[in-house]
């Protein structure tokens, strides 16, 4: 596909093709190798096997329509890939969200960082040899993925935040299911710390592998864990909120080592954090209450009033057929995904569907620092490097 | 908010104006959003003010893209969007681009993030990047024809890509 010159050309090196379908790259990242013995001396990463061109096809799409493209960029994180998409197009229309909703959109946020996380802990650990906290992590992600399926009918590509909040009203017994899950996640973090934090084969593959200035994070416009574990405390849900995340107390964990074995204890401190968030917004969110604003001919008007008013029979109508249209302009919001700074730039030209929807995915621009933690390093700690950036490569080439 | 934001807007077209009086064009407002056009001739030394003057500090190029408003002319808009970290603030620069010439010069040399950013815009949209060190494909083949996120390239493509059932039957029958 790309063809490489090697840095030095001494007949001494060799280039080695890793992946496309190596099982350590989580999906389909090839990497050209070019390596002294064991050492890397350079580093090409090659992408697109994955490019799906979702971009384009939400032009061709209504706004509310490509919401379900968005599930399927981070397969990882659908509802935080909804949730900014949505924001953007509310921004455009400049329409507010009932409390309540936002308070459900936080809770299912952190619900799907948490399960990010879990995948990411469990593959990055069977990456680097210990199998069995994949198992464990699995079987927690499983429980978040029931509470997925009793909100929204699925499990994963759920498209449950809507344009003016949110699909469907929380079911019968969903306080029960995330209390139990509050009851059972923290001593379960505990147990991957027992099995990993102080574990000397975890720390001999990660601790001092990796590292990355802070300067040159920030230069290549790193976010997210990776970030963070360099000691600079940017989130987006403290630094430019949204959904009412002002309203929650939870702390940014930040190390200052910025090697694989940091981003390890942020992503585990992380979770612990989304814990907190989870429980507040518990406590915030009433039993009754609207889950959608009220804008006439932007947002689907209720099912009860559907069946009195002839108005709102006709919005339905018009909003499921023809779409609405924003203002012209533009609008870019961002997020704190599990990765870092999402975000989702929308272009609106007052027609019925966007002029360009762009996402700032955070895989992508974090992997572009890849070569930078690998080279001069050993062909081993490529592997932990590639899984502490934690990529997901449907979101990298989208 | 809106407040701030709009002080916001004053503080970086200022600094950029006092600078060059010629290199700021525009400042628009949108929804609390802060948009400074800038001519393309300024767009590398503007993107170095913001990154290292005192009072702006925008240390984080956080997203580059490119919208396509085919058939108006001029018709690339380019939109970098900045974050100050250290002043938690945010600005978009906005440089408009002909297609006769679709040609800006690369940031590669204020922001090294810009790399894989300004690659994807020229994949996609086919804008090329002065002083840019590697521009190169980033997500299509290296033979693909054409730049599928301009307007006028269809969605389905040029080319009629037979789907697997067709091919199937092609296959099955003798």
């Amino acid at each position: 596909m790309t063809t490489v010159d090697t840095a030095t050309g001494a007949a001494k090196t060799m280039v080695l093709n890793m992946g496309p379908q190596h099982p350590s790259t989580h999906g389909v990242l090839r990497i050209l190798l070019e390596l002294d013995g064991e050492n890397v001396v350079k580093a090409i990463p090659d992408l697109g096997y994955l490019h799906t061109g979702i971009e384009k096809s939400c032009e061709d799409k209504t706004y509310s329509q490509a919401i379900t493209l968005t599930d399927r960029m981070d397969y990882l994180n659908p509802l935080g890939n909804n949730l900014v998409y949505c924001l953007a197009v509310e921004k455009l229309l400049g329409v507010e969200i009932p409390k309540r909703a936002q308070y459900i959109r936080v809770m299912m946020v952190e619900l799907q960082r948490i399960s990010s996380h879990l995948v990411w802990l469990g593959t990055h650990a069977i990456d680097l040899g210990a199998m069995s906290v994949f198992l464990y992590c699995f079987r927690e992600r499983e429980e978040i993925l029931k509470i997925f399926e009793l909100f929204s009918g699925q499990r994963m590509m759920t498209s449950y935040i809507r344009i003016g909040g949110l699909a469907l009203d929380p079911p019968t017994g969903w306080r029960q299911a995330i209390e139990r899950f509050l009851k059972m996640m923290p001593s379960r973090v505990d147990e991957y710390e027992t099995l990993l934090t102080e574990n000397r084969i975890w720390i001999g593959r990660t601790k001092g592998i990796g590292y990355i200035s802070a300067e040159d994070a920030v230069a290549l416009s790193m976010t997210g864990p990776t970030l963070r574990a360099a000691g600079i405390a940017y989130d987006n849900r403290k630094v430019f909120p949204y959904s009412s995340y002002e309203e929650f107390d939870f702390n940014v964990p930040t190390r200052t080592d910025s090697d694989c074995y940091a981003r390890y204890l942020i992503r585990v401190a992380e979770m612990r954090e989304s814990l907190k968030i989870i429980r507040q917004a518990l406590d915030k969110i009433t039993n009754e209450g609207p889950i959608r604003a009220e804008a006439p001919g932007v947002i689907p008007p209720q099912r009860e009033k559907m069946k009195t008013e002839m108005e709102a029979l006709i919005y339905h109508f018009k909003i499921f057929t023809e779409g609405f249209s924003p203002a012209p302009g533009e609008a870019y919001v961002s997020v704190e995904s599990p990765r870092g700074e999402l975000g989702c730039f929308i272009a609106s030209d007052g027609s019925p569907k966007p002029l360009r929807a762009h996402f700032r995915s955070p895989s992508y621009i974090n992997l572009q620092a890849l070569p930078k933690l690998i080279e001069g390093q050993l062909i081993a700690d490529v592997i932990a490097c590639i899984g502490t950036i934690d990529i997901v490569l449907g979101e990298v080439d989208r | 908010m809106k407040e701030s934001s709009s002080q916001n807007a004053n503080v970086v077209a200022e600094r950029l104006r006092a600078w060059n009086s010629k290199a700021v064009a525009e400042v628009i407002q949108f929804r609390d959003e802060t948009t400074i056009v800038i001519p393309r001739e300024f767009l590398r030394a503007s993107a170095e003010h913001c990154r290292q003057d005192a009072k702006l500090r925008y240390d984080l190029l956080s997203a580059a893209t490119c919208v396509d408003r085919f058939p108006h002319e001029p018709r690339f808009e380019l939109n970098y969007q900045l974050v100050s970290i250290p002043r938690r603030e945010r600005v978009r620069l906005k440089v408009r681009v002909s297609g006769n010439d679709p040609v800006v010069d690369s940031l590669v040399p204020v922001w090294p993030g810009a790399n894989w950013l300004e690659r994807e815009i020229f994949d996609l949209f086919g804008i090329r990047f002065n002083g840019h060190p590697d521009l190169r494909r980033i997500l299509l083949p290296d033979d693909w024809e054409g730049h599928p996120l301009r307007r006028d390239y269809p969605v389905e493509g040029y080319r009629d890509v037979p789907s697997t059932g067709e091919l199937f039957r092609k296959s099955s029958t003798p």
